[in-house]
C-alpha cells in the first residue's frame, strides 16, 4: 500500500496489489510460495478440507472507497489445487474524491490445476461507484469453480453504482464475457429486462474438462419471482454457468448453494476436485 | 475542407441509404418477425403490461444485448475476422437458447443477404458456419457487402433490439400501436447513442483486440429465455 493513511483519511485513495501463488509441492500437496497481502487485503492460509491449499482474504481496512485502486491476483501452477474464500462481504463505499474505485482480479489456472474462487458478496452501498474486472485465464484442462455475488445496497438503502465484468479464456479462446452494471446513471438496470426489483444477483461458473463436449443441458433451478430465479446453462465449451437473481443476499446464496450440487460434473456438490484428490475431502461451497 | 467536400465525404456509397432502409425493414425476409426479443416471456411474467413498463424493458435490452449486438455488427462491418467475432458472440451469450436463436436468425439473414447483395465474404462465412453465424456478425458482413458503414450496421442492430419487444407487446397485450410508436420515438436518442458507442468500440477493437467490445449482460433476459423455451405453447420463437 502506497497511499498515506492518517487519522482515518486516505488522501488520493489506496493503491494496493495483493498476490497469491500456489504450486504443486511435489508430494501431492499444494504450497503457497507467495502470499503477499497489501492494503486492505490480509491473506491467511486457512485449514483446507482436501489436499489443496486454502487462503482466506481478510479485510484489513474498509475498502474499496471511491478513488481506491485495488488489485488481487492468484496464480495456480500446474497440478496445484487452491481454494480462496473471504472472511466477510466487501462493501463498496463512497469516497471523498467523487472518483470511482477500481478492483481488478486476475486469476491464472495452469494445466491440471484446480481453483475454487468463492469470495463473499460485493455490496454496493448508496453513493458508491466501483468498477470491477475479473480476468481468468485457464489452461485447457484446468478446473474452476467461480462464484460472484453482488448486492444492491445495504438493507433498506438505494444501491450505489457497480460495473463488474468477468472475462474467462480457456486455452486462449474466449469462454465467457459478461458485464453487469447497475445503479444511478446506468440506463435500464431496474427495468424488467435486467434486474427489475431484485436486490441480489450472482453467478456460479464451473469449468471442467470432465464435461467434455457435452455439458449438462440447461435447467431451470428456481422460478419463484418472490424468492428468486436461477437457471444453469451450458456454455459453448466444457462449462456451466448458473445465473441467479434474488430479493436479498441470503436467498441468493441459497440458490447458488443448491445450484452447485446440480451442476458439478461429479454431481456430489463437493467442488471441482483434482481427479487424484476426488475422494480426499468434501468441500462445501457455503464458505 | 469546403462544405461541399464535407458532404461528399459523409455521403453514403451509391444505393447504401436504400440498403440501410431495407436491412432495418421488418418486411425484409430475414425471419425477425417470429421473435419477441424476450418480450413474450416478460409479458407473461407480468413485467410488461403498459407502455411505461414496455419502455423500461426496451431501455434495458437496448443498453445490454442491443449494445453488444450493435458492437459485434459494427466490428464485422469494419472487416474484423467474422469467425473470431462469432466466438466473441458465443462468450457473450451464456444462454444456449439465445445462442441458438442468434444462429438461426443469422442463417435466415444470410440467405436473404446473399440474394440481395452477393459477395464472396458472405459466401465464405456461410461455408464456415453452415448452421448460421450469430446474427449480428452476418448483419455486419452484409452491411459491408451493401456498402454500409459500421455505424449503419450498429444502428440496425440497436433498432432491432427494441422492435421485437414492441411488436410483441402490441400483439400480446393489444397495446395501442400509437403509444408503442411513441415509446420507440422517445428511445431514439438513446438508440443513436448506443449505436455510436458500439461503432467506437468496433474501432477500438481493431487495435486493442475484441475485449474492447462491450459485454453488457441482462440476467433476467437470460433467465426468461430459458423459461420461455420450456413452454409447450408460445406465440413467438424467442
Amino acid at each position: 500500500m502506497t497511499a498515506a493513511v492518517a487519522g482515518g483519511l486516505r488522501a488520493g485513495g489506496v493503491r494496493a496489489a495483493a498476490r497469491i501463488t500456489a504450486v504443486a509441492d511435489g508430494r501431492g500437496g499444494t504450497a503457497l510460495p507467495v502470499l503477499a497481502g497489501d492494503g486492505p487485503f490480509a491473506l491467511r492460509r486457512t485449514r483446507a478440507t482436501g489436499r489443496g491449499a486454502q487462503v482466506t482474504v481478510i479485510g484489513a481496512m474498509s475498502a474499496p472507497l471511491g478513488g481506491d485502486r485495488l488489485e488481487l491476483s492468484a496464480e495456480v501452477g500446474a497440478g496445484a489445487e487452491l481454494t480462496v474464500t473471504s472472511a466477510a462481504a466487501t462493501i463498496s463505499l463512497p469516497g471523498t474524491s467523487g472518483e470511482p474505485a477500481t478492483y481488478d482480479v486476475r486469476l491464472d489456472v495452469g494445466e491440471d490445476a484446480v481453483l475454487r474462487w468463492l469470495p463473499e458478496q460485493v455490496i454496493a452501498a448508496a453513493g458508491s461507484d466501483l468498477r470491477m474486472t475479473t480476468r481468468v485465464e485457464l489452461a485447457a484442462d484446468a478446473r474452476l469453480v467461480y462464484r460472484d455475488e453482488q448486492v444492491l445496497g445495504r438493507a433498506g438503502e438505494r444501491p450505489g453504482r457497480l460495473t463488474t465484468r468477468l472475462t474467462v479464456h480457456r486455452a486462449g479462446e474466449p469462454l465467457l464475457d459478461q458485464e453487469l452494471s447497475f445503479g444511478p446513471g446506468i440506463p435500464g438496470w431496474d427495468g424488467p429486462a435486467v434486474l427489475y426489483r431484485y436486490r441480489a444477483v450472482g453467478q456460479l461458473l464451473v469449468v471442467s474438462p470432465d464435461f467434455g463436449d457435452e455439458p449438462p443441458t440447461a435447467a431451470i433451478l428456481a422460478a419463484d419471482p418472490d424468492s428468486g430465479q436461477a437457471v444453469s446453462t451450458p456454455l459453448a465449451g466444457p462449462a456451466v454457468l448458473v445465473t441467479a437473481v434474488a430479493p436479498d443476499a441470503l436467498c441468493l446464496r441459497r440458490l447458488l448453494d443448491t445450484a452447485i450440487r446440480t451442476v458439478m460434473p461429479n454431481g456430489d456438490g463437493s467442488g471441482a476436485h483434482h481427479p487424484k484428490t476426488a475422494a480426499a475431502g468434501r468441500v462445501s461451497v457455503a464458505g | 475542407m469546403t462544405p461541399s467536400a464535407t458532404v461528399t465525404a459523409t455521403a453514403p456509397a451509391p444505393a447504401a441509404r436504400a440498403a440501410l432502409l431495407m436491412l432495418a425493414d421488418g418486411r425484409f425476409p430475414a425471419g425477425g418477425h417470429a421473435h419477441s426479443g424476450g418480450g413474450e416471456a416478460a409479458v407473461t411474467a407480468g413485467l410488461i403490461h403498459d407502455p411505461a413498463s414496455l419502455a423500461a424493458f426496451c431501455r434495458g435490452r437496448l443498453h445490454t444485448s442491443g449494445l453488444v449486438a450493435a458492437a459485434l455488427a459494427a466490428a464485422a462491418t469494419t472487416g474484423l475476422d467474422p469467425l473470431l467475432l462469432d466466438a466473441a458472440a458465443d462468450a457473450r451469450t451464456p444462454s444456449p437458447v439465445l445462442r441458438a436463436t442468434a444462429r438461426k436468425l443469422g442463417r435466415q439473414l444470410m440467405r436473404a443477404a446473399r440474394a440481395a447483395w452477393p459477395a464472396a465474404e458472405l459466401d465464405r462465412l456461410a461455408a464456415a458456419r453452415p448452421r448460421g453465424a450469430h446474427q449480428p456478425i452476418v448483419l455486419g458482413v452484409t452491411a459491408r457487402a451493401a456498402g454500409l458503414t459500421p455505424l449503419d450496421a450498429a444502428h440496425v442492430a440497436a433498432y432491432e433490439s427494441v422492435t421485437g419487444p414492441t411488436t410483441a407487446a402490441v400483439r400480446l397485450l393489444g397495446l395501442d400501436p400509437f403509444s408503442v410508436g411513441a415509446v420507440l420515438a422517445r428511445l431514439a436518442p438513446e438508440l443513436d447513442a448506443v449505436a455510436e458507442r458500439a461503432a467506437l468500440a468496433a474501432v477500438r477493437a481493431a487495435t486493442e483486440g475484441l475485449q474492447a467490445l462491450p459485454a453488457a449482460s441482462a440476467p433476467l433476459l437470460d433467465i426468461h429465455a430459458e423459461q420461455h423455451a420450456a413452454w409447450p405453447v408460445r406465440l413467438f420463437a424467442s
